[in-house]
């Protein structure tokens, strides 16, 4: 096919036009005939107890519709996809999860009562109207104090407020590699609690048809059928045949649009008992408040080494915060997409690690972008950074003797995954030569003589995406299948119509997986139209998240070609009167080997729907087909993020001064969109290594970061430009050969901005810097710190 | 209720508003003009900016009747017809969106920025789209687009 819009092609995307031109169609921009506004009343106490709620002069408010609460909430909870079983045994605590609040508020922004009105002031007007006794109880918020005895307790059911206690790996083989150690290298870490913020606010509109009996919800969704079944078969009872979930136009996700939220049950659930359509959107405030918020992780891991710095054994003890309730995908989090990834790049043969996840009077905790690895790998990062340190052997040199190397693969950890591919010995060697890592003690003796300590720091990671074979999750907790779906449409005329479960929020699908299909059938880019996100056109798939659209959503899709061009190929050789295996297909053009007997794809789909010469006996007209595409493994992007820091001592502001980052995602679609995908995460990375921080009071459980004047998204002026490349090994066992882009951004920057820092703190005899480093942190370090500064 | 009236992307519209209506919500409302987006409630995100009288402003930090009289352009105005404005073009060229919601905000500060600043340096750039945040692209392309933009609005402007 033509190599400007084919596979490997920098194809401008196709979804632009629109979101330029300000014609993108959101959720909130939609609007249904006779629609109605919700608002939805919140606790304002982290943990209280409701004894009263009076709706009489609210529902006596202008404009005023319904007034609903917990009281009237009849239907089901909200549920968890995932199950994990405890060291013993026994299933995880799983608390109620009611979309209205009862007797019982949990967490700053629970939900208490939606109102519904004309419009959207009046239903905020008239909540100010809603007399609720509460009755303030003691709250938890600490992660690490959270099953201290003592502690107040969120669920009468969870013992000192513990949901799990998990582990993996072989306990007795890695203490006994502790046992024949040279050294042990060990850190206490915390992976600090951050909050997504797509900037598009979450929002959802129910509309229930009365004459059809019909539900349809609008909402910002990664995965619109997820939805559907959730909330259809769990939680309101709606059969999924008479209900439809469009996910439009959504603005970012990064996970927290992956859950099932309260919000879409109760606007879906009130549009059918008054009968008018309502929608809701959250302002800013409430997302703060309400949208699932990421890691929160307190660990302590030791690292078990020869006396060459050959790791021997890993220990990893973690707590981790989930929040008040259990978010749709929340246990898995901690555990299977954390503990699974702490073997790294390295071949550690031993490793053991526990995960107790706690519940605290805060917002639940769910993936967000990198969803666990993100913790992995700043944990083991900082730890190898460290045990370097400890062993006065050189960053680059420790990691070399213990990678993975390229003829190993396929590659068993000792926690459960087999790495497929990769050479990380080629993603560092690139990185190390993009960013002059051999010149950097110049570039450090420069920044020095202008009172600026300049650090520089590297983390080699792997993550696992392309989520995921359902046999394997299955086994493993999950309560879904993982796979993928596509439709291929052939119209007539040879042009074609996608159809994917992926759903695209600012990914760049319908350029993407247009350019897939439009190289696979040898069709021009502009016959090809991507639809997705609305479960009424689409066959039923699973979504968008864990770097998963194209390594699983694009495979279903090759899938599905294959099974066109098989079909297509019979058409043809009916067509040529040739056998069909004598016939291959080719740029577009179906051909009998050895001859120059060819015709055109475009003719073969018209033979299709007009079958009056065609082999009627033993094919059935048309050319479309839908394939679903469940993967036989993980995929394993993984590379080397370098960073480069300059440090004001005066100040403590840490200035990223370079940013490299050579990833393997395996085979590139369009470069283009896979390097905005790698920026995108970088800037998420080095958000949560330097500004970003979610805080709650300890006492009150209020959440201090309840802005953007409080909460520090990177802005332009705190980010460099990077430098970013792939260098691809492919992935063997899916049929396009991707691994996944979308996360590996936030997962391999953290630590290396962190190693930076510390580096240019290093000479002051700093050894420690939690996330994120804040210019009071470092200032307040270097004050500290145990040496001076020299004069330069 | 008050009557409010405005040129809007050249029309002259008007309407019956609540006196607390922010502009924003007149243009997306009572307008239809949804390209102009909120994403925050204490004025710090730049979803919503559009030209007010030529400049750039918040839109979500005015009431629609301090807009009254005025010439306002939003995202949906900018471009002639099917033809982008050089800044639309630049930020496709150079892949400066990927969701697109904080994208018309983007837009329209940028072509505020190369107004008061024609040849904008790459610190420039990102110090005058401060108030302006993006989650997806890590500003990283839209610099480049705004540099992009300014050269194309600079030889347009020369044409012109
Ligand atoms: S909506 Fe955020 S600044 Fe106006
Ligand atoms: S493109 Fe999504 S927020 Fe900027």
């Amino acid at each position: 096919m033509t190599t400007e819009t084919g596979i490997g092609a920098a194809v401008k995307r196709r979804e632009d036009f629109r979101f330029l031109t300000g014609r993108g169609t959101y959720t909130d921009d939609i609007n249904r005939p006779h629609q109605a506004y919700g608002y939805i009343l919140r606790s304002p106490y982290a943990a209280a107890q409701i004894t009263g709620i009076d709706t009489s002069k609210a529902k006596a408010a202008p404009g005023v519709i319904a007034v609903l609460t917990g009281a009237d909430y009849d239907k089901g909870g909200l549920p968890c996809g995932w199950q994990i079983h405890s060291k013993d045994g026994s299933p995880m605590i799983e608390p109620a999860h009611p979309p209205l609040c009862k007797d019982q508020v949990r967490h700053v922004g629970d939900q208490v009562a939606l109102v519904v009105a004309e419009t959207y002031a009046e239903a905020k007007d008239a909540a100010e109207l809603i007399e609720v006794d509460y009755k303030e109880l003691p709250a938890i918020i600490s992660t690490a104090k959270a099953s201290e005895d003592g502690a107040p307790q969120v669920w009468p059911e969870a013992k000192n407020n513990i949901c799990f206690d998990w582990h993996i790996g072989d306990k007795a083989a890695t203490d006994a590699a502790f046992a024949k150690a040279h050294h042990v290298t060990k850190i206490d870490l915390v992976n600090q609690r951050l909050i997504p913020n797509a900037m598009e606010p979450r929002s959802a509109v129910g509309d229930y048809d009365r004459a059809t009996g019909d539900y349809t919800l609008y909402t910002t969704s990664q995965n619109p059928h997820v939805i559907r079944l959730l909330m259809g078969a769990f939680v309101l009872q709606i059969p999924e045949h008479k209900l439809r979930v469009v996910a439009p136009d959504v603005g970012g996700g990064f996970g927290s649009k992956i859950f099932h939220y309260a919000e879409e049950a109760l606007v879906t659930w009130a549009s059918g008992k008054v009968g008018r359509p309502i929608k809701w959107t959250a302002e800013r405030s409430e997302a703060f408040i309400s949208d699932a918020q990421g890691r929160d992780h307190v660990s302590h891991a030791e690292l078990a080494m020869d006396k060459d710095g050959k790791f021997l054994g890993l220990r990893v003890n973690t707590i981790a915060n989930m929040g008040a309730y259990l978010s749709t995908f929340a246990p898995c989090v901690p555990t299977y997409l954390h503990a699974t990834l702490l073997a790294g790049v390295y071949t550690t043969p031993a490793i053991y690690a526990e995960v107790k996840a706690v519940f605290t009077h805060t917002v639940p905790v769910d993936a967000y972008r990198g969803a666990g690895r993100p913790e992995a790998t700043y944990l083991l990062e900082r730890l190898v950074a460290k045990a370097a340190r400890d062993m006065q052997m050189d960053q680059v040199e420790i990691r070399r003797r213990n990678f993975i190397p390229k003829d190993a693969f396929p590659y068993q950890t000792p926690v459960a995954l087999q790495y497929d591919s990769g050479d990380y010995e080629a993603t560092l060697d690139l990185a190390l030569q993009m960013s002059k890592w051999a010149d950097f003690e110049n570039r450090r003796a420069e920044a020095a003589k202008r009172g600026k300590l300049r650090g520089i720091g590297i983390s080699t990671y792997l993550e696992a995406c392309g989520i995921a074979p359902s046999a394997v999750v299955g086994s493993l907790g999950a309560r879904a299948g993982l796979y993928e779906t596509g439709s291929i449409r052939v119209h007539p005329t040879g042009s074609v119509t996608v159809f994917t479960g992926s759903h695209s929020h600012g990914q760049g699908h319908e350029t993407t997986f247009a350019q897939l299909v439009s190289d696979g059938l040898g069709i021009p880019l502009e016959n090809v139209e991507v639809v997705h996100g609305d479960t009424a056109k689409i066959p039923f798939g699973m979504g968008t998240y864990g770097s998963r659209s194209l390594a699983v959503g694009g495979s279903a899709l090759v899938k599905a070609m294959d099974k066109i061009i098989a079909k297509a190929t019979k058409i043809a050789a009916h067509l040529m009167e040739a056998a069909a295996s004598d016939v291959e297909f080719k740029d577009g053009n179906f051909t009998v080997k050895g001859t120059d007997k060819s015709i055109p794809f475009g003719q073969v789909a018209l033979t299709a729907y007009v079958p009056h010469n065609y082999p009627i006996t033993e094919l059935e007209p048309g050319l479309e087909e839908t394939a679903f595409y469940d993967p036989l493994n993980f995929t394993y992007p993984g590379g080397t993020h370098i960073c480069e820091v300059e440090i004001d001592p005066e100040t403590g502001i840490t200035q990223v001064v370079n940013f490299t980052a050579v990833d393997d995602v395996g085979r590139v679609i369009n470069p283009m969109i896979v390097e905005g995908q790698v920026h995108g995460g970088l800037a998420q990375g080095i958000g949560q290594a330097l500004l970003e921080r979610c805080v709650y009071d300890e006492d009150s459980g209020q959440l201090l970061t309840g802005s953007y004047m409080d909460y520090t998204m990177p802005r332009a002026d705190d980010l460099p430009s990077f430098q970013v490349a792939t260098h691809g090994t492919m992935c063997t066992h899916n049929p396009i050969g991707a691994k996944g882009v979308g996360e590996v951004g936030a997962i391999g920057s953290p630590p290396a901005v962190i190693n930076a820092v510390i580096d240019a703190l290093a000479p002051l005899g700093i050894e420690d810097m939690s996330m994120p480093a804040t210019p009071l942190k470092v200032w307040q370090a270097i004050q500290s710190a145990p040496k001076k500064m020299s004069a330069a | 209720m008050p009557t409010v009236r405005m040129t809007v992307n050249g029309r002259a519209v008007s309407g019956e508003i609540e006196a607390r209506t922010l502009l924003v919500h007149f243009l997306r409302n009572q307008l239809g003009l949804t390209g102009t987006h909120v994403g925050c409630d204490t004025s710090q995100c730049g979803a919503c900016v559009v030209h007010v009288d030529g400049t750039s402003i918040k839109s979500c930090t005015l009431l629609a009747i301090q807009a009254e009289g005025a010439e306002v352009t939003t995202i949906e105005g900018l471009a002639t017809g099917d033809e982008l404005h050089p800044m639309q073009a630049a930020f496709r060229e150079h892949h400066g969106l990927q969701c697109g919601f904080c994208t018309p905000g983007m837009v329209m500060s940028a072509v505020d920025l190369v107004k008061t600043n024609p040849d904008p340096s790459e610190q420039q750039i990102r110090e005058g789209l401060e108030g302006n945040i993006c989650r997806c692209t890590g500003y990283h392309n839209i610099v480049k687009a705004v540099k992009a933009g300014a050269k194309a609005m600079n030889a347009g402007a020369m044409k012109g």
